[in-house]
């Protein structure tokens, strides 16, 4: 393990931007492919 | 002959996601990838794991702030960010009063969120390297109080886009309110120079910064993976806006049919309703159905 001090606060501070940006992606993903169900593909101008 | 009343407003069965209206051979699910989407979304991965590398582990330790110092390789991209979320938004907001078309207003929405993200990240970070720093998580200092105002207006952006009147009255309110953005955006930034705050001031001066050697590699992996990182989920989150619109609109033109069944007009009905679901199975119909939203 990686010796530092104020160790807990960088924890903190990296963990919890990467959970709220993975939590935000899987969401804009999710959303994307309920989406993506509902509407003709060729609106899908980018697929 | 009315829309069948067991299918969702696009015409997909509801109950299974509209998997199995798709005809045989062919696949409704959907995404908002695309090959360059994935290339950039394999950049970020990569930056980010380079971001890790550098920032937590071959970056020295700060002189003064010690370890903390490795917070601001997240928090100073992570506003730098915040504030092209915030630019973004304008020019888009701008464009959206300008030409009227739903890409601009999209994209408005999408970059406003993303920046909310931003900001929720620059705060957070910048609390908790406070905390060892300056003795607290927070003060009522120039550069921390104007942001939190920044974020304030993001909050309400997003919830004024989210009202249910007429969506071109919802967007136009919208537009103006994303024009104070930057101007918003120009105060965080400068209140460290206007006003005596207790922040720093700028790490990186034109071509002086105040860090070198590895944390000013470091710092500049933050930029690069926090700038991919970014870009990916705009253009997911701008993909997913947009069709967010093309459903809206496609709820209308099924709204619209069912009105014209009620009034008595059930040829304009079936045509509507058959060519709304032409439209959802992905079959070419030059005819638009039910007229133009409102």
């Amino acid at each position: 393990m990686i010796a530092m001090t104020h160790a807990g606060y960088i924890a903190a501070g990296w963990g919890g931007a990467a959970a709220v940006i993975g939590v935000y992606a899987a969401w804009v993903l999710r959303r994307g492919r309920t989406l993506s169900r509902q509407v003709p593909p060729e609106e899908r101008r980018w697929s | 002959m009315t829309a069948p009343a067991s299918t969702s407003p696009t015409g997909a069965p509801d109950g299974d996601g509209g998997a199995s209206a798709a005809p045989a051979g062919r696949t409704t699910l959907g995404h908002t990838g695309s090959p360059a989407s994935r290339v950039l979304g394999a950049l970020a991965l990569g930056s980010v794991a380079l971001l890790v590398m550098y920032g937590l582990v071959w970056s020295p330790p700060d002189a003064e702030m010690a370890d903390s110092v490795r917070l601001m390789y997240i928090h100073v991209p992570a506003a730098s960010f915040l504030y092209t979320g915030c630019f973004i938004t304008t020019v888009a907001s701008a464009m959206w009063l300008r030409r009227r078309t739903p890409g601009w207003d999209a994209l408005a929405g999408a970059s406003a969120e993303i920046a909310l993200l931003f900001a929720a990240i620059t705060l957070g970070t910048g609390s908790l390297w406070g905390r060892p720093t300056w003795g607290t998580y927070w003060t009522w200092d120039a550069r921390l109080t104007s942001t939190a105002l920044l974020t304030a207006l993001l909050v309400g952006y997003l919830a004024l886009r989210r009202l249910d009147v007429d969506p071109t009255a919802r967007s136009t309110r919208a537009a103006v309110l994303g024009l104070l953005l930057v101007p918003n955006v120009i105060i965080v930034n400068r209140s460290v120079e206007w006003w005596r705050s207790l922040h720093q001031r700028s790490t990186l001066v034109k071509l002086d910064p105040t860090i070198e050697g590895q944390m000013l590699v470091a710092l500049m992996v933050g930029f690069l993976a926090v700038g991919l990182v970014f870009t990916w989920l705009l253009v997911h989150r701008f993909r997913v806006a947009w069709l967010e619109y093309q459903s809206e609109r496609l709820d209308l033109d099924l709204a619209l049919a069912e009105r014209r069944a009620e009034a008595g007009h059930p040829r304009e009905a079936v045509e509507a309703a058959r060519s709304s679901d032409r439209r959802h199975h992905g079959v070419a119909d030059t005819r638009r159905p039910g007229g133009t939203p409102a």
